[in-house]
């Protein structure tokens, strides 16, 4: 107990504090799933199938068993009774239909790709030499591959199935219609008065298939020698992992430890309970030794879930002064093969998000998804919500483009003004802070918006070949997910709380235990810097455990931009219940009144007087325990459970300018300013790398990446030689600012940031490349954006072929799209 | 089996490989060297770039034999004895040039060699000379950063009246 000195106040948050992370991934001193090697450690190689959709007839293993190092070789059949089951966690609809999914099928399988046996070996070298030997017959089905065909197949039309037996492509159909939900008016008649008297624009868009492509390939390692079993993989949900491995196999979940070491990414890719992990969790149960697999590259781009590939059919009703009074949205959503975890939950996540910040009165949503024979799609880097961000934020630049005005000026026409937060929208959420305006003038003014039009304008007067244009994407987004009575009424199969604990050590040092499991987004430092604040302690004696299920009993994981928002929170309120515990204690060791203290920059100190004691004090008294208040039990630490009470609402706008020649196609990045209000922020060196990170993912949509089959179903972009992810070349440096309008539903005022970036990027580019050749006729280009295809649309309008926004209905077309549709994409989707 | 002998980070080792046996493979799987990574399968990544004789080389891209000799200095070999990070380490760190931390061994060791050939490059030669190596987390603004950062310091301990090129981490 010592007198109070005068200290300045810790302010650990808004700092650009350097990561803690680093000192070990800088070095190579790191915990990947495939570095750990235990003894007696056996290696498992998937056989995997080379057909869409095919009947499995036989599987000689034969050769393979006696290959050298080979300690066994499994098939479906010898794994039946314990493989368990992949899960979908989302049922959107209650007449979902859902196919078995069994981690190693067995008498057909639904994708190119999918296991089909394992072989086991003393090393991985052998266990791939042997899983060449394992002849596997098989009798090709016919496959669904065209996610509209598939959608219209059926029994009787003799369309392909992707599972014969459930006699139907079609999985669910979910719908929102705001007329019917209190929340709007009726689309249908909003489009019938434009008809007559407004703007009606009609567009059919793709959402290209994508693949998370995370650097680190999936990996997991088995060791079922203790009397629990121990987990290590890859993934960014090992509590979520650990319900699943024990629900499905009949193992109590008190016998499963899941690890999540260090983990390479994910992006959405890593949120999923794989086939892969289920046979090697059956495989080491079944030898009794640890057990590993990992992934080759090729294998991850084939196998592992992928992400988009929806087609989405849009009517947007306007005025003729351009306020927007209806949007209709019909989405196709390609499940792939089987429905995921998440599954047809993702185009759903996007459901509330295509009125995005604007107020329009009448909103209809719905969305088929479509089981085919490719690869599951699922979460990936935004799930849903860039999806929604591109067709609305399209739709704006083309409504703008039909008015003849500047894209900003129509989305300010319709915008909710910051004056009316908290703000009800037609979807039926409610935004609880933003300020569109201002984030929209420093993005203007940063960008140097007026002095790029006019240079826009002067080289398009000129005739230039290389033609420049500006797109433009004001984004909001929901995260945080999720508060659990939403997930519940969405039929969702768990909560959307987060867990978090605050142990005060007696040496004074601080473990911070939160059931977020951080895969690169240094939770680490931006949690030691809110629990550092929030209980006045050196940001460096926080410690941060977090990826154990034995070191954080409960947990819901990280994905949804949740971490901070949910996640920190919970983190908050233990903090305060350890500081509600400590206050007591801090009163009698001072013999004053408990109305008498006050915590400040970590000590406990008696109102009017200079006497105090350290937070750090109390901890150390505690645990001795030998001055307690009658009653007090000896300890601080405190757990907290936080579930969100509303969704999490970040905005920003986006300026990006594109040049693009007009006689090769070829586009190249000129600038690209965001400014993002993600709430107050914990550490502007990690928001800035999210920010970036998220940008070129949205960017790579835009105008690099996808997933291309053939027409068999073969994955045709199935190496890093052929999915083109770009390379430090490829991408230019950012101008990226931060407005700040607090949220409200969290105590730190926090919105997440991780898939921002993302979201928000891939309209503002396509937006740009179209308009920079807006006034050659073009009015879409199909993501993504190669020179190719900017080329065939740019020369198709040249010829004739272009009619932009026309108010009359073009569904018509063989491609269903509007204007100037490029069919040379790749596979047969085209 | 075929008998190499070669000095990784500065320690000599002598080993019994299969003729087949890739660079990478060996370092992982006989030295326990898993500081070096293996992200793809085709030489695109570059993960598992390391120093062979002082030049970057993509350890999946050479097979062990062909080390035979050679010096091979890693990731785990690029700081000081004492622990002192190198200038490019201390850069990725400053710069938050790093998320989930895969590509980054391979990034630095890429970095360290870019900077070695050309030690003061533009923005473009810093984009060009990683174009090898892959990175999903960070949009490479900030690994540029760090390269301009480390260039900046590099130049700075070389010539001591010089000034640093002040790069600070956005």
């Amino acid at each position: 107990m010592t007198a109070v000195e005068a200290q300045p106040e810790v302010k650990e948050i808004g700092r650009d504090r350097r990561r803690k992370e680093d000192a070990r991934l800088i070095t190579g001193r790191t915990r990947w799933t495939d570095n750990i090697s235990l003894n007696g450690m056996l290696h498992l190689a998937m056989v995997r199938s080379p057909f869409a959709h095919a009947r499995i007839t036989t599987v000689d293993t034969r050769a393979a068993e006696e290959s050298p190092g080979v300690v066994g070789v499994f098939t479906g059949e010898d794994l039946a009774d314990t493989q368990g089951a992949c899960i979908n966690a989302w049922a959107i609809t209650t007449d979902q239909v859902t196919p078995a999914h069994t981690p190693l099928p067995i008498d057909r399988v639904a994708f190119a790709g999918e296991t089909v046996a394992v072989v086991v070996a003393r090393s991985a070298a052998e266990a791939r030499d042997a899983a060449e030997l394992v002849e596997v017959d098989y009798d090709e089905l016919p496959a669904a591959l065209d996610l509209k065909e598939a959608a219209e197949a059926t029994p009787e039309n003799g369309g392909a199935l992707a599972h014969p037996d459930l006699g139907t492509n079609k999985s669910a159909l979910w719908r929102f219609d705001s007329a019917e939900a209190g929340t709007g008016g009726n689309v249908d008649e909003a489009i019938a008065v434009a008809r007559t008297d407004g703007i009606v624009l009609e567009r059919e868009y793709r959402q290209q298939r994508l693949i998370p492509a995370f650097m680190e390939p999936r990996s997991v390692v088995v060791d079922p020698t203790g009397e629990q079993i121990t987990v290590w993989s890859a993934t960014q949900i090992p509590h979520i992992l650990r319900f699943a491995l024990a629900a499905t196999t009949g193992v109590p979940e008190s016998k499963i430890r899941v690890i999540a070491p260090d983990v390479g990414g994910g992006f959405g890719g890593k949120l999923q309970q794989t086939p892969e992990e289920m046979v090697a969790f059956a495989v080491a149960r079944r030898l009794g030794k640890p057990v590993k697999y990992t992934e080759t590259r090729s294998e991850s781009l084939l196998s592992a879930h992928h992400g988009r590939d929806q087609w989405q059919k849009l009517t947007l009703a306007a005025t003729k002064d351009g306020h927007v009074t209806g949007l209709k949205v019909e989405l196709l959503a390609d499940l792939g093969a089987y429905v995921a975890l998440v599954g047809g939950g993702v185009p759903v996540l996007g459901a509330f998000m295509f009125n995005a910040i604007y107020k329009f009165p009448a909103y209809q949503f719905s969305c088929q998804t479509v089981l085919t024979n490719k690869t599951w799609t699922d979460a990936y880097r935004g799930a849903g919500r860039p999806e929604a961000t591109y067709a609305v934020e399209r739709l704006m630049d083309e409504l703008a483009a039909e008015l003849g005005k500047d894209p900003l000026e129509v989305r300010e026409l319709n915008w909710i003004k910051h004056e009316e937060f908290p703000f009800t929208t037609v979807a039926g959420l409610e935004y609880d802070s933003g300020n569109y305006e201002a984030a929209t003038a420093r993005a203007k003014e940063l960008f140097g918006y007026d002095d790029l039009r006019a240079e826009q304008r002067r080289r398009r007067d000129a005739g230039d070949t290389v033609q420049l244009g500006i797109g433009v994407s004001t984004f909001t987004e929901m995260c945080g997910l999720a508060p659990s009575r939403v997930l519940g009424q969405l039929n969702y199969g768990a909560g959307g709380w987060e867990a978090a604990s605050v142990r005060m050590l007696p040496t004074g040092k601080v473990e911070v235990i939160t059931g977020a499991s951080a895969h690169g987004q240094g939770h680490e430092t931006a949690f030691s810097q809110i629990v550092a604040d929030r209980l006045g302690v050196p940001f460096e004696d926080v410690e941060i455990l977090h990826g154990d299920t034995q070191v954080v009993p409960r947990g819901m994981d990280t994905y949804g931009s949740r971490s901070l928002v949910v996640g920190g929170e919970a983190l908050v309120r233990a903090a305060d219940k350890v500081l509600e515990k400590a206050k007591p204690i801090a009163a009698h060791l001072l013999e004053a009144s408990v109305d008498d203290i006050e915590f400040s920059n970590g000590r406990f100190g008696v109102r009017g007087t200079d006497q105090g004691i350290a937070l750090t004090e109390i901890a150390t008294a505690s645990f001795a325990a030998h001055n307690l208040p009658d009653g007090v039990e000896p300890g601080i630490d405190a757990d907290a459970t936080y579930d969100p009470v509303n969704f999490n609402f970040p905005h920003g706008t986006h300026l990006c300018a594109m040049e693009v020649d007009t006689e090769t196609g070829e586009t190249r990045m000129r600038k690209y300013t965001c400014v993002d209000d993600i709430g107050v922020i914990i550490n502007p060196l990690i928001v800035s790398g999210q920010v970036h990170g998220g940008l070129v993912q949205g960017i790579a949509q835009a105008l690099w990446e996808e997933a291309v089959y053939d027409e068999a179903g073969t994955l045709v972009s199935g190496s890093f030689a052929d999915y083109l992810l770009p390379t430090a070349a490829d991408t230019i440096s950012f101008d990226i600012d931060h407005t700040t309008s607090p949220a409200t539903s969290n105590t730190l005022g926090t919105k997440g940031v991780g898939e921002a970036g993302t979201i928000a990027s891939t309209p503002a580019v396509v937006n740009a490349v179209v308009d920079a050749v807006r006034h050659l006729g073009v009015d879409d280009i199909r993501m993504p954006c190669t020179p190719e295809r900017v080329w065939n649309a740019i020369n198709r309008a040249g010829s004739g072929g272009g009619t932009v926004g026309a108010a009359a209905p073009h569904f018509d077309e063989s491609t269903g799209m509007s204007g100037n549709v490029d069919r040379t994409t790749g596979g047969n989707e085209a | 089996m075929t008998r190499i002998n070669l000095t990784v980070d500065g320690m000599k080792v002598s080993d019994d490989v299969e003729p087949r046996m890739l660079l990478v493979q060996y370092l992982r799987e006989k030295l326990g060297k898993t500081g070096t990574v293996i992200g793809c399968d085709t030489s695109n990544c570059g993960a598992c770039t390391v120093h062979l004789d002082g030049q970057s080389v993509k350890s999946c891209n050479v097979l062990a034999v062909q080390a035979d000799g050679s010096a091979v200095t890693t990731i785990e070999g690029l700081a000081g004895k004492d622990g002192t990070l190198h200038p490019v380490q201390e850069a990725f760190r400053e710069c938050h040039g790093l998320q989930c931390g895969f590509c980054t061994p391979g990034m630095i060791m890429q970095s360290v060699d870019l900077l070695n050939n050309n030690p003061h490059p533009s923005e473009q030669e810093i984009r060009e000379g990683l174009e090898g190596n892959l990175c999903r987390c960070t949009g490479y603004h900030n690994i540029v950063r760090a390269v301009q950062y480390a260039s900046g310091h590099l130049a700075a301990a070389a010539t001591p009246t010089g000034a640093a090129e002040e790069v600070t981490p956005a």
